[in-house]
């Protein structure tokens, strides 16, 4: 029988070296299984070979995440398994935190697959789960005995590459993410279905659940607009002619800044639109009617507000993923407080 | 009783002859004919066409729309109704001609990005209907200067014109298969099945601008108000597509001909509801011009008596608004709604699918999350203009690798999540 | 503590579902602060409008999602 290689991840306190105390130790190895690592030996039937663990202090890993991931990284690769397996954390939340973040670098740059196992409430789920399985458990670590044999069946159809159905069949906490998949019937017959149940009075289930968007609290209004600094920008993609910096036509992957401060309107053929979701031509005619910039220099010619920002944030918001427009909006934010803008104008399209 | 009859010509093989004619399931087009008919309209400066047969090792790229050739077997009348011969006359009644198991595709030089892919083989070709289609390619140069608009519909023209040219050919010769559907007013549905639940079907049609345009009996649907019709009509050309807006989710005209929510809803009709007939809106990017609409297709459904209704999406982001109104409005009327649409989830799936959400839409079919990614094979042959794959929908700066593979979302590929559901692609959450 | 930050959109329904605080009603989607339809004096003076009516919501305290008018 072919053994496959495990390295595996454990906190201090599995790892025998003490409690809380040791929590601030940094990562170190050893080759061959500690402590639980025995437990994926003999629930494999030694078809596991626990090759390396490492072990870490929770505090350490936690508060220097970066640090920890750039430490062990180069030990699992030396170590060449076929698996890596983390935790399990149960309900401790540092550990966890560890645990699934390790896993999704394991995957992310060194391609090899990693399972870990932690109870849902863990932060280290949340962190994790849409990149990486992680099985769950309850909360006490009593449960261990039972937790370790299910990571190693789970792991064993990961290697394998074996199809993983869904979160309920396997264990797995559920990722928060939506695959495609081929259904037996068509799309158009299951909404004719669909509908004759609902009019029958019959139970049916909505493949699409209405999402929740996040809800941020309304920021404080400018007190005195005569002394703030205002900024223009916009989703619709207004960009310099030739788009330089390739923003995306659709799902857009960045955003970009383009300097307005010697401009008092965006020409026409100086500027054109890159977004691949509206009729480009009235903007691309007057790209002014999605970016403001004329209008909003007369204002501050006339003094409505004290300066105009000199530069505009752009991207092109055509089903570009809601994660993405969160990331951008974070940055863009941190970039226009950091400069002392007091104030945001966004158009979209 | 009135009946619309589809006579089905099935196409086994294209080719180009001598000659153009269809003899023993063979279409063989004269080059020269159906280019100089195209070439007749003076924006266009060439004509290339080019086939494309199942499992062949070729793309087409990029494509616009897709027409299944059809046209009307009685003089005087014909398909498309507005675009050959005047709009004033019944379509969806009498007798239609189909060329069965083949398609015009419109390509040729990008209008703009919202264009498509094809493959006729390998991986790609699971995410298309039109891959399994024995494909005749227009690929139109326009003229030199020529407006976007004016591009588009020269295109688009000649797509319809080339459908119903071919497809005239079949008027000399017998049919393989015979489809028949009552065509029946209100009063008598009411009167043979006052006891199944009366069921409309509303299909969005967006109607946005360039590229993102429907056209209802030849008429632009912009400024339209909705549009009440019996479900053949759409089988024979009442709704022609001049949207791109996305390769993946538009309905392209051969959708529109063969909308399997018709179809669907018609094989349960005197079984378990009573279909009444389809409801088509425009969809418009001012606000009030969704709620003027939305409050429209809501009226006609209540004075029709519906009980029970579909809807489906036509595009992504803002048509999801134009979907909460009017299902806020028909459930709390007691229409019992089930929407179908397609979602953007992000490539990881982890993003939220739509741009409009109500707690009224508790009965959803998605069609699949158009962002995930696919690596498509090298073709031997491309029709078109491979390179188009970086700037269209679905593709980025360096989609296209060094040895010809393509690495995109499916968004790129024509119908991948056709909103009407003629696919089987299905989005779950794990 | 963030930055206030207005939306002008033509569609205000989608900026409410995905929280955005103040909102004003732009003039189309091809167009949020455009009029083609209009001569072009018009069409700037709308545009204007527009963003004076936004500078306006930036200075005004809300404690919910708003569609300023």
């Amino acid at each position: 029988m072919k053994t496959l290689k495990v390295v595996h991840y454990i906190n201090q306190f599995f790892g025998k070296l003490g409690g809380e105390e040791m929590a601030s130790i940094p990562p170190r190895f050893e080759d061959g299984p500690v402590g639980i690592g025995e437990l994926i030996t003999s629930s494999s039937h030694g078809e596991f070979e626990v090759v390396r663990t490492i072990i870490c202090g929770d505090n350490y890993a936690a508060e220097n995440l970066e640090e920890f991931k750039k430490v062990i990284l180069p030990w699992i690769e030396e170590a060449g398994p076929d698996l890596v397996i983390a935790g399990p954390a149960f309900a401790a939340g540092r550990y966890g935190t560890a645990c699934g973040i390790l896993c999704q670098e394991v995957e992310k740059t060194l391609g090899i697959p990693s399972v870990t196992a932690m109870h849902p409430v863990n932060p280290g789920v949340d962190l994790a789960k849409k990149d990486i399985f992680i099985l769950e458990t309850g909360d006490s670590a009593r449960q261990i005995a039972r937790v370790v044999p299910q990571m190693v069946s789970f792991a064993r159809k990961l290697v394998n590459q074996e199809k993983i159905g869904l979160p309920g069949e396997e264990g797995y906490i559920p990722r928060g993410i939506r695959i495609n998949v081929r259904d037996q019937r068509r799309g158009s017959k299951r909404a004719v279905d669909m509908l004759i149940d609902k009019l029958q009075g019959k139970n049916f289930e909505t493949e699409l659940p209405m999402p929740v968007f996040d809800r941020v609290p309304p920021a404080e209004a400018i007190s005195d607009l005569y002394e703030a600094v205002i900024a223009i920008g916009t989703e619709g993609g207004i960009v310099p002619e030739g788009n330089p910096d390739r923003i995306e036509a659709h799902n857009a992957s960045k955003w970009c800044r383009y300097s307005i401060s010697d401009l008092s309107r965006l020409e026409k053929g100086k500027y054109e639109v890159a977004h691949g979701g509206y009729d480009p031509v009235p903007a691309n005619d007057d790209p002014n009617r999605v970016l403001p910039l004329d209008a909003a220099r007369v204002c501050e010619k006339e003094k409505q507000f004290a300066r105009l920002y000199g530069y505009y944030p752009v991207t092109v918001g055509n089903v570009t993923a809601v994660r993405s427009a969160e990331k951008y909006g974070k940055e863009i934010g941190e970039m226009l407080k950091k400069d002392g803008v007091q104030g945001v104008i966004l158009t979209s399209t | 009783m009135e009946e619309f009859i589809l006579k089905r010509i099935r196409i086994r093989e294209i080719e180009f002859g001598e000659k153009t004619e269809i003899s023993g399931g063979v279409l063989s087009v004269n080059r020269e004919e159906l280019s100089d008919l195209l070439m007749e309209d003076s924006c266009i400066a060439n004509v290339d066409l080019a086939i494309a047969r199942p499992g062949e090792s070729k793309r087409i790229i990029p494509v616009k729309d897709v027409i299944e050739p059809r046209c009307k077997n009685i003089d005087g009348q014909d398909s498309f109704p507005g675009f050959f011969t005047d709009a004033n006359f019944p379509s969806g009644k009498g007798e239609t001609l189909v060329l069965d198991g083949m398609a015009v595709v419109t390509s040729g030089k990008l209008v703009n990005f919202q264009e498509g892919l094809i493959d006729m083989s390998g991986p790609g070709a699971e995410y298309s209907i039109f891959s399994r289609k024995l494909n005749l390619v227009l690929l139109i140069e326009p003229v030199k200067g020529l407006g976007k608009h004016e591009h588009e519909r020269s295109v688009r023209i000649a797509g319809l014109k080339a459908a119903h040219f071919l497809a005239s050919y079949a008027k000399k010769i017998s049919c393989d298969e015979e489809e028949r559907f009552s065509v029946s007013s209100l009063d008598k549905l009411y009167k043979k099945a006052p006891d199944l639940p009366r069921v409309v079907y509303v299909c969005q049609a967006i109607a946005q601008g360039l590229l993102h345009d429907n056209y209802f009996y030849g008429q632009n649907a912009q400024g339209c108000l909705p549009v009440l019709m019996y479900p053949t009509e759409l089988m024979d050309g009442a709704v022609i597509s001049g949207n791109c807006a996305a390769p993946c989710h538009k309905h392209t005209t051969y959708h529109h001909q063969n909308n399997p929510i018709v179809e669907d809803l018609l094989k349960e009709h005197d079984k378990n509801i009573n279909f009444l007939g389809v409801i088509v809106p425009p969809v418009r990017t001012a606000l009030a011009e969704k709620e003027r609409i939305g409050y429209q297709v809501f009226k006609l459904a209540q004075m029709m008596g519906a009980q029970g209704a579909i809807i489906s999406e036509d595009g992504g982001g803002n048509p999801e608004a134009d979907l909460m109104i009017v299902a806020r409005h028909f459930e709390k009327n007691g229409i019992k709604t089930v929407i179908i649409t397609d979602e953007y989830a992000g490539s990881d799936g982890a993003s939220p699918g739509l741009a409009d959400v109500t707690p009224e839409a508790d009965a959803v079919v998605t069609n699949g999350n158009g962002n995930q990614k696919v690596k498509l094979p090298p073709m031997d042959e491309t029709i078109g203009f491979v390179e188009t794959v970086e700037h269209i929908t679905g593709g980025h700066e360096g989609s296209l690798l060094s040895d010809g593979s393509i690495e995109m979302e499916i968004a790129g590929i024509m119908g991948s999540t056709n909103e009407l559901g003629i696919e089987n692609l299905k989005t779950i959450a794990i | 503590m963030g930055l206030p930050a207005v939306l002008i959109t033509a569609v205000p329904p989608i900026a409410l579902t995905v929280g955005a605080n103040r909102i004003i009603r732009g003039i189309a989607i091809p167009h949020p602060v455009g009029a083609p339809q209009e001569e072009p004096e018009e069409e700037f003076r709308i545009r204007k409008g527009l963003v004076e009516k936004a500078l306006k919501a930036l200075c005004t305290s809300i404690s919910e999602q708003t569609v300023f008018d």
